[in-house]
């Protein structure tokens, strides 16, 4: 039975714990049926202990958690039947092929042999790996395993899918590959849960997201929502040559909304970056250079956190 | 270079040839009434069985270090991967392996020496050559387990050179009874195999028997050895060159 | 959970490995074949040679009458304890097959009763070709030999579940240097399969007395030869089933345990 909500997921007061270590600290979502949801944070936010409390693999410490309208604590074995899960490191079978890798696993979900072979077929063909059906897993390249894993967890053509760091470790052209292939998952009707802690990811995968540090939700809403609640329109992103770094105190006041400094840039949030790049060199202050972007959801993790996502 | 092998797992495989002395040695040794040398003399089971436990303790210990670890290097252990991208890396590997295997043994001979003689199954002087005696033959298994790792492709490949060339040798090489139990074919065939000669040579200088026979085994290890590091030398640079 | 709702999902995980075996069946039939054929010529014929004048100490049997079925019940200790520790291990660990399988609707009592029947499984082909190499070494007495069989399975359960147990809390493999050295090895040695207890001094034969090896060498010797004691059959099958039941429950324990962390 699905719940009042309609969401697939609703956490409230979720709280993991290891021993004195709170990993997740008393967090509230809804993830909507339809699109894909994000986890934005660095590593070691809590976003893959959250993930494995919703795909049953820990228990939940403390706090309601409900998945597809269910209690993992009492339907786990239900739960898990649904729900197709991504980890974040691969555990596919080394010592079966890439077509017994799928057909295997539709085993373990009771999906008769005949259905597990012809479903097996198809997803090869989904995530362009049916040409290496009866390779070994092992030469099989990052984006390829990767793949294939999404594909295994299609297997029981679930409700949710839950990718913890869908692209992590792979290469540009492999996450890009692996990017299409999700937005198409979208389009066929699928919800998807994506732990990330690349705002260039979140941004370009995510419908909804939240912001996590360190165990807690900062932030949620849409990428533009958030952009738009916690940044400026644009960015000038400025490099100051290092000698000038103590007189510049006060130097660029009044330039921009907001000013960041970084150990290697300076960050001037404003709507027209290029009116505040005029006022520099009118200034006459040095650059060594300088770049006008839109905000992005690393200044929205900035703002919040004070500090970058990938460190 | 440094390896993280574990020296307490290794310090306490001496257990396994002090074992195998009490088990065969004293367990069956106390229902065979005695065993005849080569020189015709009679000897108690334990002081035939002991001296053969030592040499295959540093057959085993040779192979499993070579075999087992140089091939895990190569092939699994992630860690090594920065090192063994350089030319020196593989050799440094292999002869670090070698080394370990030497000390291996080194400590099973001594260990061995030990209890034998508190036991009062040492029956000559000589018995102190066992312990070089023991290092050269773990350093010629060595070299035949370093060319050996290399023709190995996955885990279950073990099984042939365990299974049907160490195990049997291990059974057969007279060391738990006089290889004279054979006929005449499996005799000859048994003195062109390595863990004989090794059995004989300790036993030989364990009990005092010093003659032309020992000097053969010890010519046919010496071969053994040079066949082997040289054949090993060879793969490992092919490997390199791939 | 009722136990004919978990016999289906445990069938699964079964299947896995056989899917893998059958790539090396013959590989493992050879050598299955091969070992206890050299085993029993060397050990049995050739020292048994230097043994003819000891009949009665191996209560007036042959050597090689003695040590063949002593030798199934070891065989089966060491089959069990090696399915049990590198490759449970490579599943919770290195491999994460069980991380996978946890994530579809199996549990782990799943995984523990398929690795078990599938453990049970080899060894039960393990003891049907050691019944062969000893019938060519005449060793057999009666068809009641092929009792041996379930006894041999029931062997490698107690060995098996209690190593998955053991391997389930360690999070490395120095673990098992220790469990071959000091526990597999003596068992090997001491438990009645190569001499009997009677040749150890009187607190070693009381402590081998205790060991799970020496039950199953006594049943299993009896079956094979046909010499069972009746006073004392049931209790060695008494201890082998306790051994096993303790070691289901401690495995299944230990490895929910594992991976619910």
């Amino acid at each position: 039975m699905p719940a009042a909500s309609d969401a697939l997921v609703r956490a409230r007061s979720l709280t993991k714990r290891f021993n004195a270590f709170t990993a997740v600290d008393g967090i509230d979502f809804e993830v909507p049926a339809g699109g894909s949801f994000g986890f934005l944070g660095p590593n070691g936010a809590g976003k893959t202990s959250t993930m494995r409390m919703i795909a049953c693999a820990s228990p939940v410490t403390s706090g309601e958690l409900r998945v597809i309208g269910m209690d993992p604590r009492t339907d786990a074995r239900e739960i898990k039947a649904r729900l197709g899960v991504v980890p974040q490191i691969d555990n596919l079978d080394q010592e079966l092929t890439v077509r017994e890798n799928l057909e295997m696993y539709a085993r373990y979900f009771d999906i008769p042999a005949a259905v597990a072979r012809q479903r097996a077929s198809e997803l090869l063909e989904f995530v362009q790996l049916a040409e290496r059906a009866k390779d070994q897993v092992e030469p099989l390249s990052g984006g390829m395993k990767r793949r294939l894993t999404i594909a295994r967890a299609l297997i029981n053509e679930p409700e949710l899918v839950i990718l913890d760091e869908p692209t992590t470790g792979l290469d540009p052209q492999a996450r890009h590959l692996l990017w299409e292939r999700l937005y198409q998952l979208k389009r066929r009707g699928a919800t998807l849960i994506i732990t990330t802690h690349y705002m260039d990811e979140a941004e370009q995968l995510c419908d909804r997201l939240v912001v996590m540090d360190k165990a807690r939700i900062v932030a949620e809403g849409s990428p533009r929502q958030l952009i738009d609640q916690y940044s400026t329109r644009e960015v000038l992103e400025l490099r100051l040559p290092d000698a000038d770094r103590g007189r510049r105190n006060g130097q660029l006041d009044g330039l921009a909304d907001r000013i960041e400094e970084l150990p290697d840039r300076t960050l001037l949030y404003t709507d027209d970056g290029e009116r505040a790049l005029d006022a520099v060199h009118a200034r006459q202050i040095p650059v060594e250079s300088a770049l006008v972007r839109r905000s992005s959801l690393e200044d929205v993790f900035l703002r919040l956190t004070g500090r970058t996502l990938v460190e | 270079m440094v390896y993280r092998h574990q020296w307490i797992v290794i310090a306490s495989g001496v257990v396994e040839p002090v074992l195998y002395l009490f088990g065969i040695g004293l367990g069956i040794g106390g229902l065979v009434g005695g065993v005849q040398l080569a020189d015709g003399r009679f000897v108690s089971y334990a002081a035939y069985v002991g001296p053969a436990l030592l040499a295959s303790a540093a057959m085993n210990g040779a192979v499993f270090e070579t075999i087992f670890n140089v091939f895990f290097k190569l092939n699994y252990a992630k860690t090594y991967e920065g090192i063994l991208a350089t030319p020196m890396g593989i050799t440094e590997i292999a002869l670090g392996e070698m080394l370990w295997a030497l000390m291996r043994a080194a400590l099973y001979a001594v260990a061995m020496l030990v209890i034998m003689a508190a036991m009062g199954l040492i029956l000559s002087p000589l018995a102190i050559l066992a312990l070089p005696a023991a290092l050269f033959i773990s350093a010629a298994f060595s070299a035949a387990g370093l060319a050996g790792t290399s023709y190995l492709r996955t885990v279950q490949d073990f099984d042939i050179p365990m299974g049907l060339i160490v195990q049997p040798m291990f059974l057969f090489s007279g060391t738990f009874f006089p290889i004279t139990a054979y006929p005449l074919p499996i005799q000859v065939f048994m003195h062109l195999t390595p863990l004989y000669h090794a059995v004989n040579l300790i036993r030989g200088l364990m009990t005092g028997i010093l003659g032309w026979g020992q000097a053969w085994d010890f010519a046919y290890l010496a071969a053994f050895f040079v066949v082997f590091m040289w054949l090993a030398t060879r793969q490992m640079e092919r490997k390199l060159i791939k | 959970m009722q136990r004919s709702g978990s016999l289906a999902p445990a069938a699964r995980v079964f299947l896995r490995n056989w899917l893998v075996y059958r790539r090396i069946w013959y590989r493992s039939l050879f050598f299955g074949f091969l070992q206890p054929f050299m085993f029993l010529t060397a050990m049995g014929v050739g020292l048994g040679g230097l043994l003819v004048a000891s009949r009665a100490a191996f209560g007036g049997l042959d050597y090689i009458h003695f040590l063949g079925p002593g030798l199934l019940a070891a065989t089966a200790m060491q089959v069990a304890t090696f399915e049990s520790t590198y490759p449970i291990m490579n599943k919770i660990m290195w491999g994460r097959n069980y991380e996978a399988m946890l994530s579809t609707p199996l549990g782990t009592r799943h995984i523990v009763l398929g690795e078990l029947g599938w453990i049970g499984f080899r060894l039960a082909t393990v003891a049907a070709i050691f019944l062969v190499v000893l019938t060519i070494f005449r060793i057999t007495a009666t068809p009641i030999a092929l009792l041996a069989v379930p006894v041999t399975v029931l062997t490698g359960w107690g060995f098996s579940a209690s190593l998955i147990a053991f391997t389930a809390t360690q999070r490395n493999d120095l673990g098992f240097s220790w469990i071959f050295r000091f526990v597999i090895n003596p068992l090997f040695l001491f438990s009645g399969t190569f001499f009997p207890l009677t040749q150890l001094p009187a607190p070693l034969q009381v402590a081998a007395w205790a060991t799970p090896l020496f039950h199953a060498a006594e049943l299993i010797r009896g079956l094979i030869l046909n010499r069972l004691d009746p006073a004392t059959a049931p209790l060695h099958l008494l201890y082998l089933v306790v051994f096993a039941a303790v070691g289901v429950a401690l495995a299944d324990r230990n490895l929910a345990r594992r991976m619910r962390a």
